[in-house]
């Protein structure tokens, strides 16, 4: 059965659930945000590829 | 306030409880300095990166705040500035405020240590620890200067804002460290002198009760000549400039007055003027710290205009 009668503690309730909500996306913003500032200043980012990179390779070492 | 009964509110908190648990005021303070010590530093910082490192260094010290609330709520029940507080007056359990300042000093530190750097997020974790552990457990209760060593909690956030931007620590960050941290004791005591407060009665040995109002006010004195020189070294520093060093000498010259008027007064004359000087010192000691760190900020503005002369 639904609540036919809402009481303060309702409005309460759902003032705090409204603000975790506002708080989630404004931190899945942020972490957005902060995913593009990295990305976009990361300079010699290098993700494994399975290709044999000569560059990665330190002076003296065969290969 | 008047006498009043607390009516239990159900456990049904509402948001601004839960954000109150922050102490929102001391934050302000947090951030403002945790700003200026990220400005300031010599390595840019990429605006979304300051804003979410400034933004975790805020959570961080609110958690803090709710540590604090969790061990303090025995004698914030007892004095009246305190009594309203969320946990005293019934609106949020002990052990909500307890998970919600673990929660979030965790969730700050490591979100500022990927945001920014692992040093700025171990120095924000210290400062976490040095005012939950090492000030509200251990000193607050014990020794009258609990406030001289709980300061340093305080002072930390321009050493994080610093290490935000360039991962270390150095002369300048350790200035503005001890700015805020020889700051702290004058400005508390010359509120302690005038506001009637109940800390005898919560057992916290405070140095208005422990050892009276004299020795308050030479502690207020003794402190504010070893508050001067921090300003003055930090205009010489490489963050310095000739903002700083005007703002050092006019507002320590300032100070120094009204510590050396608060130490000739005697209580009796205190009393009969409503501690006028008292209050006015502690006004101005906000204003001194907001414009020493103001006047660092001024000067990093002019040196990014190329205006710098030191």
């Amino acid at each position: 059965m639904a609540i036919t009668k809402l009481h303060e503690l309702h409005g309460r309730r759902f003032g705090r659930n409204l603000g975790v909500g506002l708080c989630l996306a404004a931190f899945v913003a942020l972490v957005f945000g902060l995913t593009l500032a990295k990305v976009s200043g990361g300079g010699g980012t290098q993700a494994f590829d399975h290709v044999v990179r000569p560059e990665l390779a330190q002076e003296g070492q065969g290969g | 306030m008047t006498d009043s009964t607390v009516i239990p509110t159900e456990g049904e908190a509402g948001f601004g409880d839960y954000v109150a648990l922050l102490k929102p005021r001391v934050m302000s303070l947090v951030v403002f300095t945790a700003l200026v010590g990220l400005l300031v530093a010599p390595v840019p910082v990429h605006p979304v990166i300051g804003f979410a490192a400034i933004l975790f260094i805020a959570i961080g010290g609110g958690a803090s705040g709710a540590l604090n609330m969790w061990w303090d709520a025995d004698i914030d029940r007892i004095m009246t500035r305190t009594r309203a507080r969320p946990i005293p007056s019934g609106k949020v359990g002990a052990e909500e405020a307890l998970a919600l300042g673990l929660a979030l000093s965790g969730f700050s530190v490591v979100m500022l240590g990927l945001a920014a750097n692992v040093m700025a997020g171990a120095l924000l974790a210290f400062t976490i620890f040095f005012y939950v552990v090492i000030y509200t457990m251990w000193l607050k209760r014990w020794t009258p200067q609990n406030i001289v060593i709980g300061g340093a909690a305080g002072a930390f956030p321009p050493m994080i804002g610093w290490a935000v931007a360039t991962g270390g620590i150095s002369v300048e960050s350790v200035l503005m460290f001890l700015l805020t941290f020889m700051w702290t004791p004058p400005h508390f005591w010359a509120l302690a002198l005038f506001m009637k407060s109940d800390y005898n009665q919560a057992g916290v040995p405070m140095l208005t009760v422990t050892h009276g109002h004299d020795a308050t006010r030479r502690h207020i004195l003794v402190y504010t000549v070893l508050l001067a020189p921090v300003g003055l070294a930090l205009a010489f520093t490489s963050i310095g400039g000739p903002a700083t060093l005007a703002a050092a000498v006019v507002l320590n010259l300032m100070f120094l007055r009204g510590a050396w008027r608060i130490f000739r007064r005697t209580t009796e004359a205190a009393l009969a003027d409503g501690y006028a000087v008292e209050k006015s010192v502690f006004k101005f000691s906000l204003f001194y710290l907001f414009l020493m760190f103001g006047a660092l900020l001024v000067d990093a503005t002019l040196r990014g205009l190329g205006w710098g002369i030191f």
